[in-house]
Parts: C-alpha cells; sequence; structure tokens
C-alpha cells in the first residue's frame, strides 16, 4: 500500500512481521543496526515501514509516529 | 508441441575471479556446452542470455550480441533475459518455448553474472533493486532483509526454529565441498551457522548465498534429433514459468511463495508426475529459508513442516530425496544470473551420471527451482533420462 494514503487510515496496526538490519547499502550504512517492518493496519492493508524507538516483535500493537525522508517511522503503541 | 532435450551443457566454476570480465566467462560456459554436444558455432540458430544487472555490475549493456559475436556466432537473434534471480530459468523457459514450438532446433542458454567486482554495499544495492524500490526499497529493505521477513514469519506461524535454518547450511556446505567446481568448498558446523554474524535478524551470513561469479550454458534441440549431438540427452519433461506480485507488503500470505506453487503444478502437469515421483532437486537457497519454503511449496511436504524436514536428514546427500545435492546457492555461489541455468546442468550432470563424488543412486528424475526476487519470478523444470 502507498504511504500517502496513510493519514486517511488510523494510523495503527499490528507487527505482522520484522527484521533488524545489520548489512546495509551505502546510503543506510550510517544508520545499522535498524529494524523495519511490514504492518498490517486496521484496514487490512500491510505497509512496509521503518520502526523507531523500542524494538517491537512479530504480533505487536504499533502506531504511525512520523514521515522521515518520505518513508512512514511506526513506534510500539503505548500501553491502552 | 515437439519433446525437447538438453543435448550439451558446460560451466566455469563459481567463485571470485578478478581477471575474468562477463563475457570471458560467458564466452567458456557457452564454448564448452557448444563442445559437449560436438557443435560449431555456426550451428546455432538462436542465443537467450539470462543475465540479472551486468549493466549496473560491469557498465556494459547489450550484452546478448557482444557475447554471441565473441562466440563467433554472427546474425543470429541473441536476446537477454531478465527476471532478477531467475534471469537464466526465464532464459531457459524461452528458448524451450522456440524449440518445443518448432520455430529452432539448435538454441544456446547461457546464464551469467559478474559480481565480486563491487564492494559489498555497492552489491547490496543492486541486489535490492529486485525488490519495490518505492515500497520496501525506500523503508531500507536489503534483499536479506526480505528474506529474513519472510522467516520470521514462518518461525511465528509454523514454529520454525533457529537450527533447522541452520541444518539447510550444514548440509549444502557438506555436499558443495566435495563439488569441484562450487565457490565456497568447506564444511561448517551448526554452532558456526548460530554463532555466524548478523545480516538481517534471524539471518546471519552462513545463511545467505555468496557473492559469485560464473556462467553456466546449455545447448537444446528436438527430443528426435538429440542423438545427432549425444548420446546421453536429457529430456524436458515439464517446465513453467509464473510470476506474482514484486512487494512482500502484497502478498497475502509471505509463508509461501504463491508463484512456485503455480509453476511446479504446471510442470508436474505437462511431466505427467507428482511431487512423489521427484527423485531429487535442486532448489532457489539464496537463504536458508527460501529451501524450507520451496520444499514445502513443491509438495515434497506439506505447509509448515519444512523446518523439521530440513532438520530430518531426509534431503541430504543419502538422504530419501538429496535436496542441493551441488552445494546449492549456499555453497556452491549464486552468480545471480548464471543460477537457473547452472541448476539444469546439475540436474543433467546426475541425470547422465557424471556427477563424481556427487552422483545420486536415484537420479532418472530431477527438478530444477529458480526463483527471482523475493517470489515475483519462478521457474520449475522437470528432466528425466529419455
Amino acid at each position: 500500500m502507498s504511504a500517502a494514503v496513510l493519514p486517511q487510515t488510523t494510523g495503527k496496526g499490528v507487527v505482522y512481521t520484522e527484521t533488524i538490519i545489520y548489512s546495509a547499502p551505502p546510503k543506510y550504512l550510517s544508520e545499522v543496526p535498524y529494524q523495519i517492518a511490514i504492518v498490517e493496519l486496521e484496514n487490512g492493508r500491510r505497509m512496509t515501514v521503518r520502526i523507531v524507538g523500542d524494538q517491537v516483535s512479530t504480533g505487536d500493537r504499533v502506531a504511525f509516529a512520523e514521515f522521515r525522508n518520505e518513508v512512514p517511522c511506526f513506534k510500539k503503541a503505548e500501553n491502552e | 508441441m515437439r519433446a525437447v532435450a538438453v543435448v550439451g551443457i558446460g560451466k566455469t566454476p563459481f567463485g571470485a575471479f578478478p581477471d575474468r570480465d562477463i563475457r570471458s566467462l560467458s564466452v567458456e560456459a557457452g564454448e564448452k556446452a557448444l563442445k559437449d554436444a560436438h557443435l560449431t558455432p555456426d550451428r546455432v540458430e538462436a542465443f537467450y542470455l539470462g543475465n540479472f544487472a551486468g549493466p549496473s555490475f560491469t557498465g556494459q549493456n547489450h550484452l546478448a550480441p557482444w557475447i554471441a559475436s565473441g562466440m563467433g556466432m554472427e546474425g543470429i537473434p541473441a536476446t537477454r533475459v531478465e527476471d532478477a534471480c531467475a534471469s537464466s530459468g526465464s532464459a531457459f523457459f524461452h528458448a524451450w518455448t522456440a524449440v518445443a514450438s518448432g520455430v529452432y532446433n539448435v538454441v544456446l542458454v547461457t546464464g551469467v553474472e559478474k559480481m565480486t567486482s563491487q564492494p559489498t554495499p555497492v552489491v547490496a544495492e543492486i541486489l535490492a533493486g529486485a525488490g519495490e524500490m518505492a515500497g520496501e526499497g525506500k523503508a531500507g529493505a536489503t534483499f536479506p532483509a526480505l528474506f529474513a521477513m519472510i522467516a520470521q514469519r514462518h518461525m511465528f506461524e509454523y514454529g520454525t526454529t533457529r537450527e533447522q535454518l541452520a541444518a539447510v547450511a550444514v548440509k549444502n556446505h557438506c555436499n558443495g565441498a566435495r563439488n569441484p567446481m562450487a565457490h565456497m568448498r568447506k564444511v561448517v558446523s551448526m554452532e558456526q551457522v548460530l554463532a555466524g554474524k548478523p545480516v538481517a535478524d534471524p539471518l546471519t551470513v552462513y545463511d545467505c548465498s555468496l557473492v559469485s561469479d560464473g556462467a553456466a550454458a546449455v545447448v537444446i534441440a528436438p527430443l528426435e534429433q538429440a542423438a545427432e549431438f549425444t548420446d546421453k540427452p536429457v529430456r524436458v519433461l515439464g517446465i513453467a514459468q509464473t510470476s506474482d506480485r514484486l512487494a512482500l507488503e502484497d502478498k497475502d500470505d509471505i509463508t509461501t511463495f504463491q508463484a512456485l506453487r503455480r509453476a511446479a503444478g504446471k510442470a508436474y502437469a505437462m511431466a505427467g508426475v507428482t511431487a512423489n515421483d521427484i527423485q531429487f532437486a535442486e532448489v532457489h537457497d539464496c537463504f536458508t529459508i527460501a529451501e524450507i519454503l520451496a520444499t514445502e511449496d513443491l509438495g515434497f511436504v506439506p505447509k509448515g513442516e519444512g523446518g523439521p524436514y530440513a532438520l530430518s536428514g531426509a534431503t541430504c546427500l543419502h538422504g530419501a530425496r538429496p535436496v542441493n545435492a551441488s552445494g546449492g546457492l549456499k555453497s556452491k555461489g549464486h552468480p545471480v544470473g548464471a543460477t537457473g541455468v547452472g541448476q539444469i546442468c546439475d540436474i543433467a550432470l546426475q541425470i547422465r551420471g557424471e556427477a563424481g563424488e556427487l552422483q545420486l543412486r536415484n537420479h532418472n528424475i530431477g527438478l530444477a527451482q529458480n526463483l527471482g526476487g523475493s517470489g515475483a519470478t519462478c521457474v520449475v523444470t522437470v528432466l528425466g533420462a529419455k
């Protein structure tokens, strides 16, 4: 799903899968290790995102945090 | 439709060859395949080249006619096929359609990649282009990261373990150590794999196939003419190429390669066989998890049981159904564009009974499975003794 439509969603979802990357292309080398995830949003659509803040695991609830260089960044959801 | 046979095979070793360029590797493999089929270049009617990223790795584009003319094949149609890591599997499929339909009689198919001239981060960037750059690529996904996410989900849904992934690497290195054409001819232990340098969690460097240079080539011809070229023709019993969505986020279920399942179903139907009839296979173990998914999606075991199957020993050299007797991409090396045709060569070698130390007991019907990207292209080929 295109990140452009993210504002039209609740911005909340569940981690479908994730990985922490230790070996990266030149443009991301300075950021390793970093975590990415495929998040399943409440509307059922999935999106590949960057995780910021605490590490997350598959099944964790997450929420949209911000765009960084047009990349959607999600963080672990606060306990509700 | 005519029956088609592989009548000549040829490979360069896979490895790091700083003194070789992409054309010299291709020419070496092609000339070996022609010699194996007792053919001269002027007899070849069409040339198909499987290559993923020659222009990015080497700066040279328009590769097929450059390589064809380098072999003395003048004036014939020369076409490069790009389908990521399945480039030469796809090239083989299209060459097969041309011979099966009667357009050509003698066709050369070569796969090649020259990767080691670039530093690892640049290689990672080029390989990432086999995924969807606008979404997963922009988020910072590397190629190992895509397969790491597949592994994580497979572990989450089916309880697949780190040890089961490692068992694939241990087995394939055990086989590859005995393959004189392999890139990394050394055994590795379970402990080494588990303690390997992390690449993308849960995958370590030992879960990843190698960055290699190399080329592989086959000559195909109608089965009825095969006796002109060889006394050991290897028949294409069934073959299919399929496609799927590029990005992982767009797939309903990332623990299965839909394109693989479809290709296997079509290839089995054409060959008139079922998964149980396949005696041995070369599968696309670009990462250890990919071999586990392949054994499930080929129907060797039910979904979710690929992990225990890998650890059971059934896929070892002397197991019930050997998988990647050659050492696979893991140990043999993965010069991306050469891999599909390289697998066909390895299956043919077994069927011809010429696999030396790695020769299998049951070798009449084998399968090659070549995957592109994170599963958006798949080619499955069932080969048999005549």
